[in-house]
């Protein structure tokens, strides 16, 4: 017979308030093998890791069971405690009778019936637990980071300043991401490209990082120390070895009817393309889409007038398979469609432009080279309207629900650039509230009204109409309760960020969680911020959530001390709660094999014995080294053949037969 | 098919005398004409029993499980539906294909002699088959009953003539004739129910189980060595004779087990002795996998992985994940 010990946690008032922790420790009194239950007011504390101990050593304790919070808080610390008093560490379960019970309950009687049956079921999973004893991977020092926005870059430099290997995966012909395309910065209004230039130049030159632009992740397997991912470089059709970057191809390429993603379609950019002037690397790609001599046959222009001949028209793609010890995402975001939105007139109304637009076209390199003017008719207006807030704390379908973070302060930034060049123009910013939580922001947008006299008002856009060569603006006024409806030459949407279109894919591919809205998930809200819950992964940037650069920055090196805390190590001890593979009853279907995420699963013939008979048969069998313990194989298996130690279809089973 | 028949039996004595299989797999007369059942033939004397009409549904693949692990050649006879059946065998890995010789031979569909006595028939002494029409010889004399109206449910799903795999053929294709079915209509009506009204439905159906394990035995996709529910070591063991609703988790687990390798052969609602409709089960299954995952026909291959066995980044996600997404 085991000897259980069950101990029972207040947490202080945590579960205690709501269980009544006396009583769920008397009851499992009863229960056959509980040699000694008690309640502790922390049981995580030091006294109560001595609780455990002294019990253990008193009582002769061969099994325990602590009732308290969720196994991710502290099952780490009660198994250190068992293990100095001599318990394999995995004779320890964990009944989680705070966030399962105390927290969602208000009933103390229903809470301390459910708490007790918690208990009952990890008492009866307990007695079926086996000692396991970890084994040992090797961690490869090498990181992946997906996305060479500003967070990816921020990563992987402070990654390869500690001395590692980092490769950089950039879908887009260039690193530098959404930050390239911003004219200035908030709140001290320096020039964006300024300051990203350097540490693209920095990253694009560093003996550690090696960039990989115009390229997407196609696969990943692996896991935490061992990952393996394939990298499609899609086919530039241009040597990046040869090319000198003159930028005489794009120059005569005869298609130039596409529209430049770089410059949010405002112009027009050439089959061949570098997509912006400080560009790295500044090697054009060919969008064979738009391209002549691939949709035709006839042209070949680029090819001629190249003076290096660096044009490869047969150029394909390229697979390239890398192991990482760590992988960080940092895909960052996009403006979301505005289609959902007709009421802002944005699809048939040229001067009505998103904030992203706005930026190109207030930056010296965009396409109006600077000059703020109407899309309509290329006049400067005289009237800027801004609204905020469109399709972001938005509870309808077609929005999104979250603060998107950076527009209160975008729009103080775009009416103060504008107000500072053309101080003749009037700026009206229409808003919920204004958001200001950072260092010196509020300070900046107080300037944007009392020093350039940007008119705010309180009060949702609700239609945008054109009346004749101008626009107008309806809007209520919140302060007043008036309906406006104020002309202006221009409108300026606000629109809200989403996480980029291949978010989801990667999430999926990386078994990392995301959110409703497709933001990757932490691995704890305020404790984990920058780790994914699947170890190994880690998130940088707007892909966790909405941030604006500083916060990306800091949230950038934050990943970067995770990611170089796992590459320190040589090895990391594996877990032992494995799939292993019952030979007498493994029919040979191999469903395990295909399900298992992680290739731990070969099969062999052997020689079974069946009823005093040698059978030879097709048998199942895990690689332990590889096997990650996800328990795919276990349920994909129809002979229950497959069992996962630590949670065996047997510890399952009694657990809900003790709960029903 | 009674000139099949006569091809079957020829085939036969030709592979067993000129030893090329050491044995044969097909249907052997029963004790009434109307239920005839698998046979083993391994020598020619024992050929006369061979048979082949109306009355030969039963599924003959899952019977080479056994026979392939002897170190001999097997030749086993299949309908069109029957080779869908080994062909998901092969491809779980269960027969092992170069130890069967395949021979194909046609249907026109099998009858079943219950709808032949509802037509108000009695004291049948036998039936011969003439072109669409069977004539019923009867203690009261000779009537002719239309094929079509008493061919076996399982028959009125079928999945044409064509063979999912076979080394050889016998005679011409044949077509089965019947009214317009569709087999999902039921499992249709069951979804637009309410989930009290379904699981009354399921409770009711289900409650007529006697555990007789026909459904299971007869299925080949149940092909495990040993089934969870006969594995003394398996926390499942006994519990589905415990009570009747965790009898009921009987068919349940059972159909999510053979999920994605059910072949829709129909053969667990035919020898069901209570005349559960444990076909629902495994098309409700079926219409989902189809519906999420594009049309599927488990053992129309021995190659593909299964819709449930793969996995793919732009798979559905059934249910509330997808719920109010762009």
């Amino acid at each position: 017979m085991q000897k259980i010990g069950v101990f029972v946690c207040w947490c202080g008032s945590n579960i205690a308030a709501t269980v009544d922790v006396a009583r769920v420790a008397e009851s499992v009194k009863s229960i056959p093998g509980v040699a000694f239950a008690a309640d502790y007011r922390y049981m995580c504390s030091e006294g109560g890791q001595e609780l455990m101990q002294k019990a253990i050593k008193d009582y002769g304790l061969s099994r325990v069971v602590v009732c308290s919070c969720s196994p991710r808080m502290h099952e780490a610390t009660f198994r250190k405690a068992a293990q100095a008093a001599g318990l394999n560490p995995y004779l320890v379960e964990i009944a989680n009778i705070r966030e399962h019970c105390s927290w969602v309950h208000k009933d103390k009687e229903v809470a301390t019936a459910k708490a007790i049956a918690l208990a009952k079921a990890a008492i009866a999973k307990v007695k079926l637990n086996t000692p396991l004893v970890s084994g040992e991977s090797a961690v490869v020092k090498r990181a992946l980071v997906i996305g060479g926005g500003i967070a990816g870059l921020q990563t992987a430099l402070d990654i390869a300043e500690a001395g590692y290997k980092v490769d950089i995966v950039e879908k887009t012909p260039s690193i530098g991401g959404k930050m390239s395309q911003l004219d200035k910065t908030f709140p001290t209004l320096d020039c964006s490209a300024c300051i990203l230039t350097p540490k693209m130049v920095e990253a694009a030159t560093h003996e550690n990082i090696t960039i990989y632009t115009y390229s997407e992740i196609e696969k990943v397997s692996g896991y935490v120390g061992q990952f393996e991912a394939v990298i499609r470089k899609k086919a530039r059709s241009v040597s990046v070895d040869r090319c000198s970057g003159c930028g005489i191809c794009s120059e005569k390429c005869p298609s130039k009817k596409a529209k430049s993603e770089f410059d949010q379609g405002l112009r027009n950019r050439s089959a061949i393309y570098i997509p912006f002037a400080q560009a790295i690397p500044n090697v054009p790609v060919i969008d064979r889409e738009n391209c002549l001599k691939f949709q035709t046959g006839k042209c070949g222009i680029c090819a001629k007038v190249c003076p290096a001949g660096a044009i490869e028209y047969e150029q394909e793609d390229e697979l390239v398979t890398q192991k990482y010890g760590a992988i960080v995402l940092a895909t960052g975001f996009e403006p979301i469609d505005m289609a959902k939105f007709g009421e802002f007139n944005y699809e048939y109304c040229p001067d009505v432009i998103t904030s992203l637009e706005f930026e190109r076209l207030t930056n010296a390199a965009g396409p109006t080279q600077g000059h703020l003017v109407r899309l309509s008719d290329g006049k400067k207006p005289k009237s800027i309207v801004f609204v905020s807030c469109v399709g972001s704390r938005d509870t309808t379908e077609r929005g999104k629900t979250y603060c998107s973070k950076i527009c209160c302060m975008y729009n103080a930034k775009h009416a103060m650039l504008v107000k500072e060049k053309y101080p003749d123009i009037d700026v009206q910013v229409f808003y919920i509230d204004v958001r200001t939580p950072g260092k010196s922001f509020d300070e900046f947008y107080r300037r944007a009204v009392e020093e350039y006299g940007v008119q705010y008002t309180k009060g949702m856009v609700g239609k945008i109409t054109e009346e004749g060569d101008h626009l107008l603006v309806h809007a209520s006024d919140v302060a007043s309760g008036a309906q406006l409806s104020v002309p202006a030459d221009m409108v300026v949407l606000a629109t809200a960020i989403k996480p980029a279109a291949d978010a989801r894919k990667l999430a999926t591919m990386l078994t990392a969680s995301i959110d409703t809205n497709d933001f990757f998930t932490e691995a704890h809200p305020k404790l984990r911020p920058v780790e994914s819950p699947t170890a190994g992964i880690f998130l940088s940037g707007v892909c966790q959530g909405p941030k604006d650069i500083p916060e990306t920055v800091a949230q950038a090196g934050a990943a970067a001390v995770k990611v170089l805390g796992l590459l320190s190590k040589d090895k990391l001890l594996t877990n032992p709660c494995v799939a292993t593979c019952n030979e007498q009853t493994c029919s040979g279907c191999l469903a395990c094999e295909k399900v298992c995420p992680y290739g731990a699963i070969s099969a062999e013939y052997k020689l079974v014995n069946v009823k005093g008979l040698k059978e030879r048969r097709l048998i199942a069998q895990v690689n332990e080294a590889l096997c990650q313990g996800c328990g795919a194989c276990t349920v994909a298996c129809p002979s229950g053949a497959m069992d996962l130690k630590g949670f065996s279809n047997k510890q399952i089973m009694a657990e809900v037969d003790a709960i029903c | 098919m009674q000139k099949i028949e006569q091809l079957i039996k020829e085939k036969a004595r030709d592979l067993l005398a000129a030893g090329q299989v050491t044995s044969v797999i097909a249907w052997q007369k029963g004790e009434m004409f109307y239920d005839n059942a698998p046979g083993y033939f391994d020598n020619t004397e024992e050929l006369d029993a061979l048979v082949y009409n109306a009355f030969c549904a039963a599924n003959l693949s899952k019977y080479l499980i056994a026979n392939t692990k002897k170190d001999e050649k097997t030749a086993v006879f299949l309908k069109p539906c029957d080779t869908y059946s080994l062909n998901q065998l092969i491809k779980d890995r269960r027969v092992q294909r170069e130890q069967v010789l395949v021979i194909g031979i046609p249907c026109a569909g099998m009858v079943d002699i219950n709808k032949v006595k509802a037509q108000g028939l009695k004291g049948i002494i036998g039936i011969t088959e003439d072109g669409d029409n069977l004539t019923v010889e009867t203690a009261y004399g000779t009537k002719q009953v239309a094929r079509a109206e008493v061919l076996l449910n399982k028959c009125l799903a079928c999945k044409g003539s064509a063979y999912a795999v076979s080394d050889e053929t016998i005679g011409e294709p044949m077509a089965v004739k019947h009214a317009p079915y569709d087999r999902f209509a039921v499992v249709k009506e069951l979804e637009s129910l309410s989930p009290q009204e379904r699981f009354a439905f399921w409770q009711e159906e289900l409650s007529k189980c006697i555990r007789c394990n026909a459904c299971r035995d007869i299925c080949p996709a149940c092909s495990c060595e040993q089934c969870l529910f006969d594995n003394p070591e398996s926390p499942l063991a006994g519990k589905a004779n415990n009570n009747s609703a965790e009898e009921q988790l009987f068919h349940i687990i059972r159909a999510y087990h053979v999920a994605g390798r059910c072949t829709d052969c129909g053969e667990c609602s035919r020898v069901c002795p209570q005349g559960i409709r444990l076909d629902l089960l495994n098309r409700k299954f079926i219409k989902d996998i189809n519906e999420f995952y594009g049309d599927y026909q488990a053992g129309a291959d021995a190659d593909t992985n299964a819709p449930l066995l793969s996995f793919d980044v732009d798979d559905v996600e059934p249910g509330a994940a997808t719920k109010g997404r762009e």
